[in-house]
């Protein structure tokens, strides 16, 4: 347990990747089995126990720590598990600063140590009560000699795997003391691990992902072959490391339905990829703006149906989607975008979004909120594995299975056919004179896949390229400017940024209306940095203002995906994925754009179809 | 009424007041006559008429604010009993930083300690904390909450020294305050071994000079050189807190953030601050040295002066101790940190 807390706790410090990859690839190489499969599941949201819940934590601080000291601690620190590592006396003496001089001044003077082996305390309120004597230092501190006629023996600190096993057995009415002798046993960092473990609340800004591409890398794979057996598996994943090291084959997946991980493309460059590329390589087709998912369909050992749905990452959705879930009849895998359909109507990422935010999945949700998948591909069917055939005969394949699946659920994304780029060109400036009618609005743009490509896992670059549709641009003046994170630390780099609206006496004023931190060079941020430090007119913590008005400020061209409601803003509006296209140190402030640029876009958006209603005007 | 400790002492918009001996101690405005316990410039302020403190905060003072920073100084050698008015001093080391005293004040058979900041953990660049029994004990609180239990420096130094022996192309540029702090750090590598140049940012320089003046012995400590920073691989840096994310510190290679401070037991302070490497190491009492020394002392009341009041007041209580807060304004409001003196674009 020590050295999973160890462990934990440099990653927390730590912010680059490529270090935490260090970090998790060093701990896997070392500890043993089961240990470094718990831990591994521990990251990847793979363990389930009784959570220990905040207040029998606090009850057990309590019985120990003075609670007034404690109640002050707590709102210092600001979390329980830390404040409860923190506080929890001592196991072993501080090794001290001051040449053995506190040894014995600590132990007599233990300040936190109620009882401190004496039987009772005085409480605030004046009564004595009677305390199991704790275990003095002297007795704690070796933990290998025993003294002699010691009644009880040296704490034992816990391994990962046998706190997980415990959790997983205990019986409700033991767990306090259990959790209390660990924490007796563990150092500071092990008490702070342990308690943000059995909380539930271990974040520690390491994802599965990272996790999965730590173990494959030990083994020279890449994170998707750990992903393509990782359904299969259960803590402690004995038969994962094995294979990883090479000391046995790679585990065979039980999973009816697993998760496969999915191939993704490279942005195209205009400038220079169209001329390398032939046309009549490539199939096009739409760029769906929902969220890419896999329906998975398939038979378990009893022949019972086992209907699974996956984000990109691998997460399973089923239990948010039970509507689609429904939907898969089939044996095969689907790998699709999942989109809000109304009135046969695809709805824009907004609508999607209303839904995903949800917790609970109500009737009224599905009813009002129902999911639909447009097929791009077709992975797995009836058991065979489709991913070495050529994009054209997945296709068919594909829309053969659509077909005779017949669901409602489930259709088909068309395919964009053009024989130029120029072709291509128009189909992206205008799918709804293409073919997307009325669903152009939920188009993010084009996708274009070689006709010969297999099904690759990851992003490789060549077979499949995306072509976003233009972004929206607005010219804004910068108004605050805040410090960035890790290699931008000390950089103002996160900018908000306003446009222009009327008072109600009609005089303009700035209105913020987003936030970018992206889009520029290193060398642009120097001087974007160098001028809101020359620029700043207040300080508010990190955030700093900057001059800004109708004689001066500077104008950030913004580029941007589309424009939504907003309660949060104080314009009603808010963008999605803002970033700065251009610095237009040349224009004048003035000049930047107003906010009915944005009202504009947001009118367009808004053509969905509210809940429960028809389409009044179908194909108008 | 007999004589008391509040007739010995009492509160003043500057300050503590003693009306017998006519000074205040580590006033926070410019007085005529003052008492300071030790440099830190939170509580050795320029601008007093005649200044009495040890010779070391003295020299510190004037390294700070310039040789005239008050009309005329004493010094007062430490275990000596100086006759003020009609009160009778005597200054005994602290621990907190070189030269720092704690200040006890006596008179009709009332003694008054005023300890000032004050530790007891190891430090190599000042002498070690002495206990003068006394009837009321002056405090602070800095670090007066029970979370605060610091580790052995020689731990944290290690963890410093184990980075840059992993890391070995990157620098470790490390947060530390100029006065006391940095050249503690500097001693505590030395003592761990560490004989290679240790770099320092220019505000620390004069102080570190200061210390070497004092006989403290701290090696090659080479200034910065700005155009030099791209080149300086695996090099360990000393500089104000407020430059740790200043863009002063992005041209090193690399940089490994770290900030040598007994805040960084609390993990989210560690975090704001966008430190990587924390190293505890306090200047302060921590919470169980806090308790121990006001035991030690035999006290049978405590003023707090600042921190955090609460827990210590509360535990005086549970101890049978009288206690209260003095709520002095102007003391280390943010603990140890130095007042933004040091300007952000330095160097």
């Amino acid at each position: 347990m020590n050295e999973f807390a160890h462990l934990l706790d440099r990653l927390a410090y730590e912010p680059r990747r490529n270090a935490k990859l260090r970090l998790l690839q060093d701990y896997f190489t070392h500890a043993p089995d089961p240990e470094r499969g718990y831990a591994l599941a521990a990251m990847t949201g793979g363990l389930t126990f009784r959570e220990a819940k905040p207040a029998m934590i606090r009850g057990l601080v309590e019985a120990r720590i003075d609670p007034v000291l404690f109640g002050l601690s707590h709102n210092y620190v600001g979390d329980l598990a830390e404040t409860t590592a923190l506080i929890w006396p001592a196991p072993h003496p501080i090794s001290s600063n001051d040449g053995g001089l506190s040894e014995s001044g600590r132990q007599r003077g233990s300040p936190l140590l109620k009882g401190e082996g004496q039987g009772e305390v005085r409480g605030s309120s004046g009564e004595v009560t009677h305390l199991t004597p704790t275990l003095s230092f002297q007795e704690r501190e070796p933990l290998a000699v025993a003294p002699i006629g010691h009644n009880n023996p040296p704490p034992h600190v816990p391994t990962l795997a046998e706190v997980v096993e415990t959790l997983g057995t205990v019986k409700k009415a033991d767990l306090p003391a259990r959790i209390a002798d660990w924490l007796d046993a563990l150092d500071e960092t092990g008490r702070w691990a342990l308690l943000k473990l059995i909380t539930g609340a271990l974040r520690v800004g390491v994802s599965a992902r990272l996790a999965k591409t730590a173990i494959a890398a030990l083994g020279g794979h890449e994170a998707d072959a750990v992903e393509e057996v990782w359904h299969g598996l259960e803590p402690p994943y004995a038969t994962l490391f094995a294979w990883v090291e090479g000391r046995a084959e790679r585990p065979t997946t039980l999973n009816p339905a697993p998760f496969r991980p999915p191939m993704l493309s490279h942005p195209i460059d205009e400038a220079g990829d169209f001329e390398k590329l032939d046309p009549a390589a490539f199939s096009g087709e739409w760029k769906w703006d929902g969220i890419r998912v896999q329906l998975v369909g398939g038979r378990d050992a009893d022949g019972a149906q086992v209907a699974r749905i996956y984000s990109r990452t691998g997460e399973d959705i089923s239990g948010a989607f039970p509507d689609l879930a429904e939907a898969i009849t089939f044996s095969g895998a689907i790998d699709g975008e999942l989109l809000i359909l109304r009135e046969q109507r695809v709805q824009s990422f907004n609508v999607l979004q209303q839904r995903l935010n949800r917790k609970a999945v109500t009737p009224k949700l599905l009813e009002e909120f129902p999911a639909h998948v447009r097929a791009y591909d077709l992975m797995q069917a009836e058991g065979e594995d489709l991913r070495p055939l050529p994009f054209t005969e997945r296709r068919a394949r594909l829309e053969a299975f659509v077909a005779a699946l017949d669901h409602a659920r489930i259709d088909l994304s068309p395919l964009v056919p053009f024989a130029t780029w120029e072709d291509l060109a128009v189909a992206r400036a205008d799918p709804a004179a293409v073919g997307a009618g009325a669903d152009a609005d939920a188009i993010e743009g084009i996708m274009l896949k070689a006709r010969d490509s297999a099904y690759l896992p990851g992003r490789p670059k060549g077979p499949w390229w995306k072509w976003k549709r233009e972004p929206f641009r607005v010219d804004t003046v910068m108004m605050y400017a805040q410090r960035g994170h890790g290699k931008r630390s000390s950089f103002y780099s996160d900018y908000t940024f306003g446009v222009w609206r009327a008072r109600e006496d009609g005089s303009p004023e700035l209105v913020p209306v987003g936030k970018a931190y992206h889009g520029f060079t290193d060398a642009e941020l120097q001087k974007l940095d160098r001028y809101v430090r020359n620029n700043t007119t207040k300080r508010f913590g990190p955030v700093r203002e900057v001059a800004y008005g109708l004689d001066h400020g500077l104008v950030l061209e913004i580029a941007f995906e589309g424009v939504q409601r907003s309660t949060r803003h104080k314009s009603g509006v808010a963008m999605r994925f803002p970033r700065v296209a251009r610095i237009r140190w040349d224009k004048p402030a003035a000049e930047a754009d107003r906010i009915e640029a944005l009202e504009t876009i947001l009118a367009r958006g808004i053509s969905e179809i509210a809940p429960g209603e028809t389409l009044k005007e179908a194909g108008a | 009424m007999s004589f008391s400790a509040s007739d010995l002492l009492t509160l003043t918009r500057e300050g503590l007041y003693c009306p017998l001996g006519g000074f205040h101690v580590d006033p926070t405005w410019p007085v005529p006559r003052a008492l300071i316990t030790h440099g830190h410039a939170d509580h050795a302020r320029a601008g007093h008429g005649r200044v009495l403190a040890t010779g070391e905060t003295l020299r510190i003072m004037a390294v700070r604010y310039g040789a005239d920073f008050c009309e005329s100084r004493q010094e007062a050698p430490l275990g000596q009993e100086i006759r003020i008015g009609d009160v009778t001093v005597r200054f005994a080391p602290a621990g907190h930083v070189l030269g720092s005293a704690q200040i006890a004040i006596q008179a009709q058979g009332v003694r008054v300690v005023v300890s000032g900041d004050y530790k007891r953990a190891y430090d190599p660049t000042c002498l070690p904390f002495e206990v003068v029994p006394c009837d009321v004990f002056i405090t602070e609180a800095t670090f007066g909450l029970p979370v605060f239990r610091m580790p052995d420096t020689r731990d944290e130094v290690r963890k410093l020294l184990d980075s840059v022996a992993l890391f070995p192309e990157r620098a470790h540029i490390v947060g530390a305050y100029a006065l006391g702090k940095a050249q503690r750090v500097m001693a505590l590598l030395r003592e761990a071994g560490y004989d290679r140049p240790i770099y320092l940012h220019g505000a620390m320089e004069k102080l570190t000079e200061l210390y070497k003046q004092e006989g403290i012995p701290l090696g090659e400590t080479p200034k910065v050189v700005a155009a030099e920073r791209a080149k300086l691989h695996g090099a360990i840096v000393l500089c104000p807190p407020s430059s740790i994310q200043d863009v002063w510190s992005r041209k090193f290679p690399d940089p490994v953030t770290s900030f040598a401070s007994g805040w960084m037991r609390v993990r989210a302070r560690a975090r704001q601050k966008g430190v990587e490497l924390p190293l505890c190491i306090s200047d302060h009492s921590d919470w169980p040295d806090l308790c121990r020394t006001i035991r030690e002392t035999g006290a049978g009341e405590v003023w707090v002066t600042h921190g955090q009041e609460d827990a210590l007041v509360h535990w005086c209580g549970t101890q049978g101790i009288k206690a209260k807060p003095l709520h002095l304004l102007g003391y280390g409001d943010d603990g140890e940190s130095e007042p933004a003196a040091v300007a952000e674009e330095a160097a």
